[in-house]
């Protein structure tokens, strides 16, 4: 090798070498955000728009404020395909990358929530289940690490009896009426039931269950028997995936009314009603955001990331889809803790302990909502370090043929049973595990 | 088409079952609901129901028959036509024409299948042809999404999905059920006809039985397979429409297979009548089940029962209802 030759090659390295070091002292200062995403597999209709929302907030702190308190945010997927074993393996891949490792987990998914729940404790890094997850870690003295705001199943199952009892002109008026529910057969599926037979004992009700075992395919039976043999005045569903549009399809076939069909959140995507057609008009679903994109989030979206062709979706049309706008409620809520633990630890790249410090004591009022230009999009959400919950409430909304229509305000569930029925879940659980509560007092 | 004595006997018995085994449930339990009226809607829809597992199970027939392979890529060869068909259609493409190109697009996948996959593969053990079809459906679902998206998109051909009152108003039936049965029942007597009445279809027979003594004697076995795959093709393709105008086009597609594999086994993997035949006991058997038995033991038994009632039909018939019996000398 030439004299000439060893020279360039030492300047090289040391160009790149120096070039390495610029990029690893910009790592270092700011704060890396993993977001477990699916989209690909069965479930990516569903699981696009969430990324989309969820990147899109975060480029959007970048893009106007240059992060949050001038630490930038550094976003990095992982895609699970909605699949167990790949989500526990994103977890392990991120959760110590950047300098201060994965601030909190978002799995998007039941089934990937409970197999994180013992390492989350174990890394001390949050685990935020918004509307999805263990409804019973609304109890913080027992899940410390795992955060359920804004709503839970057992919430959503009240709810919906709510607004019925509403629509029948009080809960007086429920003895006697027929509720079903159609479920996927699957622990997600089942977690409303136990709510809904307690209320049906309450209020004289009948209750029926109907479980469609995955993927829900075919559903032919299970209409016949709900439209033609039992008759009900209102269904309710937790469905998933190709299940929701099949059922809806079916109602339409047998007749039954689809504004006396209820669905849970996960059953009122937008994508869910693209393949029901004309027959998914009327139909309702719980909602734990608000509908459209006439917020001033968005119009920030659009003219600071999609104008400037940075928008994640594929155009900014999609940004009022309900899956974006929940993708954005799980950022935002996110970034709130990140500038909670930074009120209290200093500006700089925050640690998953830290969020949790931040997560116990979260407050997102209405003036923040209003703020940012969410207001009537998210609910206020207050936590504390036993309420891993807040309020809980949600909004039942109707699809007009094209899209979601709000036709109700936020509808609070019963705080006090709730609660107690999360205790008594809790304690169970904490009583299998050897765990001792935490004294939040 | 010459149907075995034994054969017979097992349909009747299972039509006797089907209609005493609900009866007999109305009679013991309060929870199930029988009248003859609501039996026959449930059987109904259930036979209409199985005429569309037929259409998936088809494509695995032809495919089986012609190699003794059981294609694997059955269900995502349905969802990559749908996908294609939809996909052009957006991109501006009149459905007509979109379905002419996609029929095309089919026929060359199946010359690539051939070139590429099957043909380094001939004589080897059917194991191996069956790993390769394992790699052809990964390649399809991912290739499918990569061209044409994750999303889910609509098909629709305009066929209404209103529920129709037959029998005196006793009786509901659903006009897309119908419209469906009848596309599917077309196009399974248009296959049954190719491989009953002409050369081809005796050639794919003959291919079926010996890759070898059908090369020693002139078949061209290469031709046979592109024309089997492309076959298949084009039964994946109106499988897809048909499905995808019922389920809308995404990825679920691919997991209707499941449903076609009780059909298969039950009824035989090498005859068409074979998987028509399966799909209608099939079809009315899980939703009779669904509806007379479930309610007993809590529901959600449709799927695992029609495994069930497949194998309970082989128990009297090991190579299925219309499988060739397999005798070989030792």
């Amino acid at each position: 090798m030439s004299i000439k030759r060893i020279k360039t090659s030492i300047i090289a390295a040391a160009v790149i070498s120096g070039l390495i070091g610029a990029s690893a002292a910009l790592a270092a200062d700011s704060q890396f955000v993993g977001s477990l995403v699916y989209r690909t597999g069965p479930y990516a209709p569903g699981g696009i728009p969430w990324a989309d929302g969820f990147a899109d907030y975060i480029e959007l702190l970048n893009a106007r404020d240059g992060g949050i308190n001038g630490v930038k945010l550094e976003l990095e997927e992982c895609d699970t395909a909605y699949n167990t074993d790949k989500g526990v393996e994103c977890y392990e891949r991120l959760k110590n990358k950047g300098s201060t490792g994965m601030p909190a987990v978002m799995p998007l998914s039941t089934g990937i929530t409970y197999a994180l729940l013992d390492r989350v404790v174990a890394d001390k890094i949050p685990l935020i289940t918004s509307g999805y997850g263990r409804a019973d870690a609304a109890d913080g003295r027992i899940f410390p690490y795992v955060f359920v705001p804004p709503a839970t199943y057992w919430g959503g199952a009240d709810i919906a009896i709510n607004y019925i009892a509403n629509q029948e002109g009080g809960y007086g008026n429920l003895k006697g009426k027929k509720i079903a529910l159609v479920y996927h057969d699957s622990a997600y599926g089942k977690e409303p039931i136990k709510t809904l037979q307690a209320l049906a004992s309450q209020y004289g009700f009948q209750f029926s269950e109907f479980p469609v075992p995955h993927p829900g395919l075919e559903q032919k039976a299970t209409w016949l028997k709900i439209g033609r043999q039992l008759r009900p005045d209102y269904v309710l569903m937790w469905g998933w995936g190709v299940m929701n549009a099949t059922a809806i399809k079916e109602a339409a076939a047998v007749g039954f009314p689809r504004e006396k069909f209820i669905g849970v959140w996960w059953s009122g995507n937008d994508a869910d009603m693209i393949p029901a057609g004309d027959a998914a008009k009327g139909y309702k679903s719980l909602q734990f955001n608000g509908v459209g994109s006439d917020f001033g989030v968005h119009k920030q979206i659009k003219s600071e990331l999609y104008e400037k062709g940075k928008g994640s979706a594929k155009s900014a049309e999609n940004t009022g889809e309900v899956a974006y706008n929940r993708g954005l409620q799980s950022a935002f809520i996110l970034t709130e803790a990140l500038r909670g633990a930074m009120a209290e630890y200093g500006n700089k790249p925050m640690t998953g302990e830290q969020v949790a410090w931040a997560m116990d004591r979260l407050d997102i009022s209405a003036d923040r909502l209003k703020e940012v230009g969410a207001d009537g999009l998210f609910d206020p959400i207050k936590l504390s370090c036993a309420d891993h919950l807040g309020k809980g409430r949600a909004k039942v909304t109707q699809w007009d043929g094209s899209k979601w229509v709000a036709i109700s305000d936020w509808i609070e569930p019963h705080a006090t049973m709730l609660r107690s029925m999360y205790e008594a879940s809790a304690a169970a659980y904490a009583k299998e595990k050897g765990i001792t509560p935490r004294d939040c007092k | 088409m010459r149907i075995e004595q034994d054969v017979l006997k097992i349909l009747l018995a299972a039509l006797l079952l089907m209609a005493a085994i609900p009866w007999t449930a109305g009679k013991l339990s309060s929870d199930i609901f029988f009248e003859w009226p609501f039996f026959f809607e449930v059987a109904i829809g259930g036979l209409l129901a199985g005429v569309m597992y037929s259409l998936v199970a088809l494509g695995f027939v032809l495919i089986f028959k012609a190699s003794g392979v059981f294609n694997f890529s059955q269900g995502a060869m349905v969802l990559f036509s749908a996908l294609t068909l939809v996909g052009l259609n957006e991109l501006g493409v009149p459905i007509w024409l979109a379905i002419v190109f996609t029929l095309a697009i089919m026929v060359v996948l199946a010359v690539v299948i051939e070139r590429v996959v099957l043909r380094p593969l001939v004589n080897q053990e059917h194991i191996i042809l069956f790993m390769a079809t394992i790699g052809i459906t990964y390649f399809l679902d991912g290739f499918g999404q990569t061209l044409w998206g994750s999303e889910v998109k609509l098909l629709d051909l305009g066929i209404p999905n209103s529920p129709g009152l037959y029998f005196g108003g006793q009786i509901l039936i659903n006009d897309f059920d119908l419209v469906a049965a009848l596309i599917a029942g077309i196009l399974v007597i248009s296959l049954a006809f190719f491989f009953q009445y002409t050369r081809i279809g005796r050639a794919l027979r003959a291919v079926a039985d010996d890759h070898q003594a059908a090369l020693s004697i002139g078949i061209p076995l290469k031709h046979i397979w592109v024309i089997v795959w492309a076959v298949a093709g084009i039964v994946a393709l109106v499988a897809g429409i048909m499905w995808g105008s019922k389920l809308g086009v995404q990825f679920s597609l691919a997991l209707i297979a499941l449903k076609a594999l009780p059909v298969l086994i039950l009824g035989g993997f090498t005859s068409v009548p074979g998987a028509i035949i399966g799909g209608l006991i099939i079809g009315a058997g899980e939703k009779l089940a669904e509806v007379f038995i479930a309610p007993m033991i809590g529901g959600g038994i449709e799927d695992w029962f029609a495994y069930m009632l497949a194998l309970a039909f082989l128990v009297f018939r090991p190579q299925g209802l219309f499988g060739e019996k397999i005798i070989e000398r030792v």
